[in-house]
């Protein structure tokens, strides 16, 4: 397959950054959209030229680390992938392929096509754990009973990557999805309910701090995830929440 | 903006009840009656009241957030296919949102200015001031513009109202989000069929 690339190219987060032009040939429709930036980047070498920067880790679509907003949408035109496992194959030959970082206030542009996702670190830090003491006398978790459909869907919640896919293809910029799997995959269980309360106050305040948007349901975030966490997790965070503001025994 | 959006929803629904007694066949008088007591009751008076504050506070808040959300995002993308993952007119609620309050200033300016703050003249009725003004096409065009605008707002809006109120249910969700569209289309079919009735018939 022949190629034209148009790839967001920015130096620091300081420059202004621009979108330039690339051509790559002979790539197998089998390789992934990575591997076919890699070609890119050994040819670019070859010229003495600077390589575009991307993120990415693991390959196999469970890190959370590639990005990229592909042709107008995150992770490419394909569904229920990231990046990484999006085939060259569902392009043509000769087309023309636009590659922007993610587009967030809340997640600035460090280099090219990598951005800062320490948002969500931080919202993490803010209330996505449960306090276990780990004295040495920590208790197996299989000896609190937990109902499947609870474990089920607070599993669907955990699989949750944190790409940041959700933020970018909002409208609104909106974290929603990501705050809401990660609220879900606590408040459903047990070990989780003890902080429900605080945890979803401070997971929601940090988020807004972040600079993240308002969700207005439209929806574009379920459709993009490329793990489909459910919208569902969203009404479970709002419900969490209202309860949060109504009935907290917390004076803040 | 889900808790204010229900509650205007609620007053279209009644709005809509009051404006069907425009077609009984009386003269206007079950009309007229109906628009005397809306305004010399004291408990409605108190509802015209918190009425103003909810469109208030639902235009307040969505221009918040909107200014929010663009902040959100201070770079655009220079390719986007929002298409792909979302409706047109989920995504412009903004758009149809002033759409309908610009309709909202022209409908208070002709009735409620007039019938409340102007006073009607020894002979006029507010009846016979509704049929006046739909015997006029372009009142009668601007009138179902707003409305199908209003159809496609409420649409995305009701289902989404209890999303965000944290209404949802694998067994709900179909006859919430069936409800939500009945709604809409029960709202905009009632208010455009009045006038066009008003202007082919009386005309």
């Amino acid at each position: 397959m022949n190629l034209t690339l148009k790839i967001w190219r920015q130096k620091n987060k300081n420059d202004k950054g621009r979108l330039e032009t690339y051509q790559v040939s002979n790539i197998s429709p089998d390789s992934s959209f990575l591997e076919m930036l890699d070609v890119l980047n050994e040819q670019l070498i070859n010229e003495g030229k600077e390589p575009v920067a991307f993120d990415h880790d693991c390959r196999e679509g469970i890190c959370g680390m590639c990005s990229l907003y592909i042709n107008g949408e995150a992770h490419g035109p394909d569904r229920g992938v990231t990046t990484c496992q999006l085939h060259m194959r569902k392009f043509k030959d000769g087309d023309t392929i636009y590659i922007e970082p993610w587009r967030s206030a809340a997640f600035p542009v460090i280099k090219d096509l990598v951005v800062d996702r320490s948002a969500f670190d931080r919202i993490m830090a803010a209330g996505g754990f449960v306090s276990v003491n780990t004295s040495g006398n920590t208790q197996d978790a299989n000896n609190i009973p937990i109902p499947k459909d609870d474990a089920d869907k607070a599993f669907d919640a955990a699989t949750c990557i944190g790409c940041g896919a959700c933020v970018a293809t909002c409208k609104n910029g909106s974290a929603m999805l990501f705050v809401s799997a990660k609220v879900s995959q606590f408040a459903l269980l047990p070990q989780g309910k003890v902080e429900a309360t605080r945890r979803v106050h401070n997971m929601v305040k940090q988020m807004d701090e972040e600079g993240f948007g308002n969700c207005s349901n439209t929806g574009a975030c379920e459709v993009e995830c490329p793990k489909g966490i459910s919208l569902e997790n969203i009404a479970r965070m709002n419900r969490e929440y209202l309860k949060a503001s109504i009935i907290s025994e917390d004076e803040e | 903006m889900a808790l204010t959006g229900l509650f205007l929803v609620v007053f279209l629904l009644e709005h809509l009840y009051g404006n069907l007694l425009l077609l009984k066949p009386d003269g206007g008088a079950a009309f007229n009656e109906y628009s005397h007591n809306m305004t010399s009751n004291v408990f409605i008076r108190i509802v015209e009241i918190l009425l103003f504050l909810g469109i208030l506070a639902h235009v307040v808040n969505a221009l918040r957030l909107t200014i929010e959300n663009k902040k959100a995002r201070p770079v655009k993308y220079a390719v986007n296919k929002p298409a792909a993952n979302s409706s047109w007119f989920s995504r412009n609620m903004g758009l149809t949102g002033s759409i309908i309050l610009v309709f909202i200033v022209i409908h208070l300016s002709d009735y409620f200015f007039e019938y409340r703050v102007e006073g009607l003249d020894g002979d006029e009725t507010i009846y016979g001031e509704v049929i006046e003004s739909f015997k006029n096409l372009w009142y009668v065009i601007i009138y179902i513009v707003a409305f199908i605008f209003l159809g496609f707002h409420l649409n995305h809006a009701i289902q989404s109202a209890f999303q965000t109120l944290g209404i949802n249910h694998p067994k709900y969700n179909p006859i919430i989000k069936k409800t939500g569209a009945a709604l809409a289309f029960i709202i905009t079919i009632g208010f455009t069929f009045i006038p066009l009735y008003i202007y082919f018939t009386m005309h």
